[in-house]
């Protein structure tokens, strides 16, 4: 035996719990460290998706159809493998233009119109009151069954129970506490609920563990497993016709219907628009819930056929399948479990019950209530200094009044229906939003004439096709709608619309209301146009990825505003504190002054459209805005104009950041190679002095003194004719580069032996050598292979590495060498000297042009500094690589690469 | 048309849709539409459930974070 007291306490006891992990995530957000920022936690809340429905309601369908409950979850799989493409998309479209609720994102899509707001309010709110009740009524049911435990007795019809006296009265209150407690605690520019989602996830975990704890005693504790469960319901021939589907091509065209019913809901409830949506705190959570929450959906609903199909075996008529889970743990005396079973229905229940109140309360506020208060006549409402009261006002009535309906709607209609029907009726309402927020991300040209033809006619038929006959069925019609028609019109009968007969009530009123709301979307659309607003946040939705995020849509407004009117407005949704605080924010990202008599720039209206967005809606926003800012519309032309340049500026932005980068490193080279050729000039001008000053003073001897001894003018003529030679040697240097360089040196490749070649530059080089009195050690092969090269240029490039051997080799007893080694693929070129050797960061560059090592021993180096680059050329121009090596104080290496003519002719 | 990032994985993902709802539509769907039984488990749960879980199973390989972080995509 079960106490009442027992069973309240636990109860109240879970509620409690409830309202201290909201309490605690609260306080984490509160000092910013978030307890939801998690993907599994975002993709148990996603759960919230799995209802007193799921938890009850599938099992009942399971008993009547089989396999029909399912595509209520297949669906979501489906849509969330297109999660990364499509809810990323709304989730990042909902954070740039700071959109909390369904109502606003179609709002702000279509123009920030208010009509289109409200309407999508209305039938969010008229869709979704008889599904909140069906969750009331479960955990009453629940209630009333187990608290008559271990008897199994289904609870009598409601509406003879006093109000007083009714259990799912009290239910309605405490939910309407913990929503108003942590669903409007405060107006928030993000519209997040922390507290909130944490007690969701929490929920979701318990309804999971709860039912898969049912699952597995029934199937495995009163049964052998799966095969020994289903063998023997085949012996009941009502349950062996349900272990197939129906063959007919309606059955199979239901399916589909109810996949795509489901695939739409699983984002457009209200309430999952805000978990998945509104509550998210990252969007790289997505990746984890795409696969998650589908087997978190996959797992929920492995037990419901085993529990479905025991409980018609193990019941007579007379128990309700929608309480097989929990009954069929009562016949089987199992208290504890009976117990988890009812707290995990309260969780289901209660979970979605507080997110969709909360989130039909904000869109009644944002889009229904705010944009007609705003606009009533002077003195009133508008003029308030402090908004932000009457808007947490309106919110806490909102959700109250939704619960008061929803009780209502339970309390006198709603029995007669069975939990999944109901669900399913406003899965059919809200499954009416999605061509208008589809098309509204991936077409442009969509237009609010068209999404409000198209909601006004998917709504009408789906009022006409579920609503209506379910009036007649509460009997509240005095006229047989269903059987006859309106009017005995049996073309218009509502279950059979136009004759088509072979889909159930769902699926039918699905195909008509879609088809009619598709039809009408694109079809006014085709043939209506935009506003400019509209027009601009058509490009913002769909492109929301190629646009940045906040600082790009400053340009589509023109307007004057003074920040004084700016800051009053926000004071009065936002309070003074938290005004200030976003003003200085703004103030510190975009570094301006806002004093009082400043103009706010379009930049700021903007930034303060968006925070009056998150707090009171887009559509309000803009009235509030149009009130305090004179505006410059911008024409048609203008906006697309803005658009198409933005987009552009996009473009080449960032073509121009490659280019700047390009142009920055030429520019740091040129720099480089401009210092060097200043450099080159002096050491060229200088080189060509020192000959030039020699030859023209001894000639102005020569000129003064005719009369010179003979030796002696023969002597100083001598200096002439060798400083000119060195003249002419330092020009043909120059030129020789400049043709290397341009590529017009005119090169004869032949067949050329290497070793002739070195010692006709020993010979060229040999009188220099004599006159230092060097050392030379030879070391030349004398057989080698030919090379294919140009002899002038090799003798030129052995010529300048002993030359400078000999110019840079010890000073008082040179020694320089010169070695030809012989590899299989190339033939080596060595010339070393004893002398003061290279630094070792100068290495690298003697061979660049116009480069000359430093710290050379006798200071200032002789040569134009073209030698070493010239000889680079010509060794790189035959195919081979050269290098120095040196030790300092140990003289240096100069060593190049040729390679042989035919290597493998004599290998 | 603009794609939001990660687009090498969200088309596998999208490839993995096209994939589900073949599975279990018409008329893959009625192929295993018959009285027939799988270890006492009638054959269209069981088929059903077993497509279910593979595209499940498709989804956690694919979205894995991390497999495709290397991946350049134009």
């Amino acid at each position: 035996m079960l106490r009442t007291e027992l069973i309240l306490l636990i109860a109240f006891g879970y509620v409690g719990l409830l309202f201290a992990i909201a309490y605690f995530a609260d306080r984490r957000a509160a000092q910013g460290r978030s307890l939801i920022s998690n993907a599994t936690i975002y993709a148990l809340s996603l759960a919230v998706y799995c209802t007193a429905w799921t938890f009850y309601g599938s099992v009942g369908r399971a008993a009547g159809s089989g396999l029909g409950f399912l595509p209520t979850y297949l669906g979501p799989t489906l849509t969330f493998a297109l999660g990364l493409w499509m809810i990323r998309k709304i989730i990042r479209i909902s954070k740039v233009h700071r959109i909390t609720s369904i109502a606003d994102f179609i709002a702000s899509r279509y123009g920030k119109s208010t009509a289109i707001g409200s309407m999508v309010t209305i039938i969010a709110v008229l869709g979704i009151i008889p599904y909140i009740s069906l969750q009331l009524k479960a955990v009453s049911m629940s209630y009333l069954i187990i608290n008559q435990y271990p008897l199994i007795v289904m609870p009598r019809y409601f509406p003879d129970i006093p109000v007083i006296h009714d259990t799912a009265f009290y239910v309605t209150l405490l939910m309407a506490v913990f929503a108003i407690l942590f669903g409007t605690r405060h107006l928030d520019a993000t519209e997040r609920h922390e507290g909130l989602v944490a007690a969701v996830a929490f929920e979701s975990l318990v309804k999971l563990v709860a039912f898969l704890a049912a699952g597995m005693f029934i199937t495995f504790g009163i049964y052998r497993g799966f095969g020994d469960l289903f063998t023997k319901a085949q012996d009941l021939p009502e349950l062996r016709q349900v272990f197939t589907l129906g063959a007919r091509a309606g059955d199979y065209l239901g399916w589909a219907l109810h996949v795509i019913l489901s695939m739409t809901a699983v984002i457009f409830l209200p309430r999952q628009f805000q978990v998945a949506v509104v509550e998210n705190v990252n969007e790289d959570h997505l990746k984890q819930a795409v696969w998650l929450f589908p087997l978190y959906l996959l797992a929920i609903n492995l037990f419901v056929l085993p529990i479905a199909f025991s409980g018609v075996m193990q019941f007579a008529s007379g128990v309700d399948a929608d309480t097989f889970v929990l009954t069929l743990p009562m016949a089987e005396k199992q208290e504890v479990l009976s117990l988890l079973v009812f707290i995990g229905g309260i969780s289901a229940a209660t979970g979605m019950v507080i997110m969709e109140t909360v989130a039909l309360s904000t869109m009644i506020c944002n889009d229904l209530v705010m944009p007609v208060l705003l606009r009533l006549p002077f003195g009133t409402i508008a003029q308030r200094k402090d908004l932000s009261t009457i808007v947490l006002a309106l919110r806490r009535g909102a959700i109250i009044l939704v619960l008061l309906m929803a009780y209502v709607y339970f309390h006198f209609i709603g029995e007669a229906y069975s939990l999944v029907s109901i669900g399913l009726t406003s899965f059919a309402a809200v499954a009416q939003f999605a061509p208008a927020i589809v098309g509204g991300i991936f077409w442009k040209r969509a237009t609010r004439a068209g999404a409000m033809s198209g909601l006004s006619a998917g709504f009408l038929v789906w009022a006409y096709a579920l609503v209506l006959p379910s009036m007649e069925h509460a009997g509240l019609l005095n006229q047989p709608m269903v059987s006859d028609g309106p009017l005995g019109l049996a073309l218009f009968k509502p279950y059979e619309l136009f004759g088509l007969t072979g889909l159930d009530p769902i699926a039918h009123a699905v195909f008509w209301s879609l088809l009619a709301n598709s039809f009408f979307y694109v079809g006014v659309s085709l043939f209506s146009s935009q506003s400019a607003l509209e027009h601009t946040q058509a490009a913002l939705f769909v492109d929301v990825f190629t646009y940045p995020g906040e600082g790009a849509d400053p340009s589509f407004w023109r307007g004057t505003a003074l920040v004084t009117h700016l800051r009053s407005l926000l004071e009065r949704i936002l309070g003074p504190e938290r005004t200030a605080e976003a003003l200085s924010t703004y103030a510190g990202r975009h570094e301006v002054r806002l004093g009082p008599l400043a103009t706010a720039d379009p930049a700021l209206v903007i930034y303060a459209e968006k925070l009056l967005a998150g707090a009171i809606g887009s559509a309000s926003a803009r009235v509030m805005i149009a009130s305090a800012v004179k505006e410059e519309p911008l024409g048609l032309d203008e906006v697309m104009g803005i658009l198409d340049e933005t987009r552009q500026v996009i473009a080449y932005s960032r073509e121009l950041e490659k280019a700047t980068a390009e142009l920055k490193s030429a520019n740091e080279r040129l720099k480089e190679l401009d210092r060097i050729k200043n450099e080159f000039i002096s050491t060229v001008t200088h080189e060509l002095r020192t000959p030039l000053t020699a030859v023209r003073s001894i000639s102005e001897i020569l000129h003064a003194n005719p009369q010179l001894p003979k030796d002696q003018h023969r002597h100083m003529t001598g200096i002439i004719i060798k400083e000119s030679e060195r003249l002419t040697r330092l020009i043909n240097q120059v030129l020789d580069f400049q043709r290397l360089e341009t590529g017009k040196m005119a090169w004869q490749m032949q067949p050329v032996n290497l070793q002739e070649i070195c010692r006709e530059a020993l010979t060229a080089v040999q009188p220099l050598i004599d006159d230092k009195h060097v050392e030379l050690s030879l070391d030349l092969p004398q057989e080698v292979l030919l090379v294919r090269g140009d002899r002038d240029r090799l003798v030129q490039a052995v010529l300048n590495l002993l030359s400078n051997a000999v110019k840079f080799c010890d000073s008082v007893c040179g020694r320089i060498g010169l070695r030809l080694a012989v590899h299989p693929n190339h033939l080596q070129v060595e010339v070393n000297d004893n002398g003061a050797g290279i630094q070792p960061e100068d290495l690298k560059i003697i061979f660049e042009e116009f480069r000359q090592a430093r710290n050379m021993s006798q200071g200032r180096p002789s040569g134009s500094g073209l030698g070493l680059a010239i000889t680079r050329r010509i060794v790189e121009h035959h195919g081979g690589r050269i290098w120095a090596e040196s030790e300092a104080g140990r003289g240096s290496t100069f060593a190049f690469t040729i390679p042989v003519l035919y290597p493998s002719a004599e290998s | 048309m603009p794609m939001s990032p990660d687009s090498r994985k969200t088309r596998r993902l999208a490839g993995i849709f096209l994939l589900g709802w073949v599975l279990l539509n018409y008329p893959i769907l009625s192929l295993f539409n018959l009285p027939a039984s799988w270890d006492g488990v009638p054959l269209l749960y069981a088929y059903v459930f077993a497509a279910w879980s593979l595209i499940v199973g498709l989804l956690a390989v694919v979205s894995r974070p991390g497999r495709t972080n290397h991946d350049t995509d134009g």
